[in-house]
């Protein structure tokens, strides 16, 4: 990651450690995960050990340190999905990809994560395919919702 | 605009009356998350386009959510001199019928929600009526709102604007009502006066434990210390509760007014709201909402010219469900990983960066502006003796009507499950709501007169939590369900207390050797003695509540436990190692659609066709997964699970 980008997220917020995780946010938000290399020059600019760093990165569920696929796929498994059957919805997916969850596609299109409840528990199971919600799902309209983002 | 006087108040008043409610045809469509999922954008470009088209004479807002989530997206119409109508499940053609409809004085039936003849302003104890001289054609037989059983028991309090304003738009909450209460709160009472107030109202915290937020309040102001903060908890983790979300991405300000009245009572200069990760768009609507009250004096230096100086800063969370802890939130706004500490000095005393610090929850906040403009004893009259008000319930799972309810507390739990949810559908037996998310428990049938507050939830073993409300009928799992929560807060707990990180993981490898058919009657013994391990030894409320569900499915639905372990059978058909699916050869039609869609090829038969008989279809056990994607498929109910 260029230097210049990372110099203007910490400009944003102030090299102060409480910025911390929103900077490593916005870093992921550029680049799709933390790069090494991108969290080594943050520890240096901000004077914070990088043990530290890497606490904080695989602390918080939303930050990753592999790289992620050209489209995240969360599948809520919050209780109310998954009394309506949001872990079939989860394996179903997991099927049709070749991957678990966790996982990056190995031609790199889809990244398959869960996520514990994105408040949509009305309309449940839901996914949320790039930041794009999807309700009442079910085992058969799985394929036709990867296909939208083929 | 900037606003200093109360005469800047009520002009800003007025031009979001002329917002909300136009001279002209208004159409809203509600673009919440719920509505958004279910295609709500789409219905507003549909619109959009129809009405530059045709240069309609059509004024197109959005809005949030009016609760029923079922049935988004949500379109509502307001013409002066006519109903205002709710169309339910609206699709972007039936938005352009409607619409042209409309624009002839027709509605179409069979597509409405309700229809609306008056609004209540709560915030002022004011009904807004709309003058009706013509009534659309086909509007005969639509219910009125309150007649809808949904909305029948309700009372609207917290969410008194979501699905009426634009939450983008400052000047339509402040037409509702809003933001009086802060010119009254700093203008007419002192910060003792308010606390006070707070107090007579009875208001408890919404977030979980319930403790009382005006005493909460005064400890803070009481603190010593030169700099003090308060915060706003919208860290809603609990899974199948989202009021939160609902309350930010529909009315933001209602918060934001919350917090600076609750600043200004105990003396903070500045705030933090803490927002979940997983909410964008309430992240994105808070962030214009401090913006806007920022430009109208409403936040920042000298608000409203009285001297009181607040700055409130948005965090983003990182996905982190043990931050909605008071000291982990706390931590985690200070730059450190979200790992709670002890209480022994509560946070009001030492909390961010050790100063005296308030958090209060999204609901709890918005609660405040209209106990100061209706009066702590309007408010106290709500509810029940030791619970007042009302709660926002997010009613949800095996329930016919899913959604959003606010009701007074003390309502039954068969009022809420039956009267608003409609009762369990597809002729399915009720067996228990769920509720309190993970610290919560399960609540049986036997217990379905329950009225519903905080101590009496707390004495069945479950608890209010954020309002979280599961309905579960005979297919839903009660061993499952105590596995479901226990990986869930394996995964959440920090770790950083051995009893819970070993505790909840030690009860999930029990549970599971349960639901594989593995399970011994020692394990219930040993999960009411880790349980209690658990809860005992740990620092935070995670680990302390956290055997909950298993405790409350022990304590209510033994003999389901007990089923698995004797008879290595699973009655509501969901622990996959103890089911055998079958396709009965004399229902099966051989129309072969359940060996199309087998993953692994288990399933054999042959198609009948015009010209062959066919034979049967039948699955293969060994190659079997027990995925129950035949079952689902099978039209026929040829497919038997056993």
């Amino acid at each position: 990651m260029e230097v210049s980008k990372i110099d203007s997220i910490i400009e944003q917020y102030g090299a102060r450690e409480s910025a911390l995780l929103a900077i490593l946010q916005d870093i992921q938000a550029k680049e799709n995960y933390l790069p090494k290399d991108a969290l080594e020059y943050v520890s240096q600019k901000m004077h914070i050990p990088l043990v530290r760093i890497f606490r904080i990165a695989t602390f918080y569920n939303a930050l990753s340190l592999k790289p992620r696929g050209l489209h995240k796929i969360d599948v809520c498994l919050g209780t109310a999905c998954h009394v309506r059957g949001g872990s079939k919805i989860l394996e179903k997916i997991e099927r049709d990809l070749g991957v678990s969850v966790g996982e990056t596609t190995k031609d790199n299109r889809f990244t398959l994560e869960s996520v514990r409840c994105i408040g949509c528990c009305s309309l449940g199971p839901v996914a949320v395919v790039d930041g794009k919600v999807f309700g009442r799902l079910g085992q058969d309209k799985v394929s036709g919702l990867l296909k939208e983002f083929k | 605009m900037k606003i200093r006087t109360k005469n800047d108040l009520e002009k800003m008043r007025e031009k979001g009356l002329k917002n909300l409610y136009p001279k002209e045809t208004k159409v809203s469509v509600g673009m919440a998350t719920c509505g958004l999922s279910t295609g709500a954008d789409k219905v507003y470009e549909a619109i959009q386009d129809e009405v530059e088209k045709g240069k309609l004479p059509i004024q197109l807002a959005q809005t949030g959510c009016i609760g029923f989530c079922q049935r988004e997206p949500v379109v509502d119409i307001l013409e002066p001199g006519k109903p205002r109508v709710f169309y339910q499940e609206v699709t972007p053609d039936r938005a352009k019928e409607l619409i042209h409809r409309w624009l002839k004085n027709e509605v179409v039936g069979d597509w409405l929600l309700c229809k609306m003849e008056k609004e209540d302003w709560i915030a002022e104890d004011r009904v807004q009526d709309y003058p009706i001289r013509q009534i659309p054609k086909g509007i005969d037989g639509t219910p009125s709102y309150h007649q809808v059983p949904f909305y029948n028991k309700q009372l609207k309090i917290a969410l008194r604007n979501c699905g009426f304003i634009n939450p983008d738009h400052i000047e339509e909450y402040v037409a509702r009502g809003g933001y009086i209460s802060l010119y009254k709160a700093l203008f007419e009472m002192k910060p003792e006066e308010i606390i006070e107030e707070v107090k007579r109202s009875g208001l408890r915290g919404r977030g979980g434990a319930g403790f009382l937020t005006g005493n909460k309040w005064e400890t803070c102001r009481r603190a010593k210390g030169d700099q003090k903060f308060i915060l706003c908890n919208a860290d809603e983790g609990d899974p199948g509760a989202y009021m939160d979300r609902s309350i930010l991405e529909g009315d933001p300000h209602s918060v934001v007014e919350g917090m600076i009245i609750g600043a200004y009572a105990i003396g903070a200069h500045e705030g933090f709201i803490y927002v979940r990760n997983e909410y964008p768009l309430a992240i994105q609507k808070l962030l214009i909402a401090l913006q806007q009250a920022e430009e109208a004096g409403l936040l920042g230096d000298d608000i409203l010219g009285s001297g009181f100086s607040l700055k409130i800063n948005l965090f983003r969370g990182g996905g982190a469900f043990v931050c909605g802890e008071s000291t982990a939130l706390m931590a985690s706004i200070e730059g450190k990983v979200g790992e709670p500490r002890a209480k022994h000095i509560h946070t009001t005393e030492s909390g961010l960066w050790d100063k005296p610090s308030n958090l209060n929850n999204v609901e709890t906040w918005n609660n405040v502006p209209i106990i100061l403009s209706r009066g702590a004893g309007w408010y106290s009259k709500i509810g029940t003796d030791q619970s007042k008000g009302t709660k926002v319930f997010s009613i949800v799972g095996k329930v016919k009507n899913t959604g959003l309810i606010e009701v007074p507390m003390g309502i039954t739990l068969r009022e809420i499950v039956y009267d608003i949810g409609g009762g369990v559908p597809d002729g399915k037996k009720f067996k228990a709501v769920q509720t309190g998310g993970p610290s919560g428990g399960c609540i049986p049938e036997s217990l379905i007169n329950l009225p519903v507050d905080f101590d009496r939830l707390t004495e069945v073993g479950s608890m209010m939590g954020s309002g979280g409300m599961i309905v579960m009928d005979e297919s839903t799992c009660m061993v499952d369900v105590a596995k479901y929560f226990m990986d869930f807060l394996k995964g959440e707990s920090c770790g950083k207390c051995t009893s819970c990180r070993e505790g909840t993981k030690r009860m999930h490898e029990i549970l599971t050797e349960i639901a594989e058919g593995r399970g011994t009657m020692d394990h219930i013994e040993l999960l009411k003695e880790l349980g209690w391990v658990t809860a005992e030894a740990s620092l935070c409320q995670l680990g302390g509540t956290a055997p909950n569900p298993v405790l409350s499915t022990i304590r209510y639905f033994q003999e389901e436990y007990e089923e698995h372990i004797l008879h290595k059978r699973c009655p509501a058909k969901v622990c996959r190692a103890l089911l055998q699916y079958r396709i009965l050869s004399n229902v099966c039609t051989k129309c072969g659609r359940c060996a199309k869609v087998c993953p692994v090829k288990a399933i054999t038969g042959k198609k009948k066709t015009k010209k062959e008989t066919g034979e049967p279809f039948s699955i293969d056990a060994k190659k079997c997964i027990k995925c129950g994607m035949c079952f689902e498929t099978c039209k026929f109910e040829a497919v038997e699970v056993q």
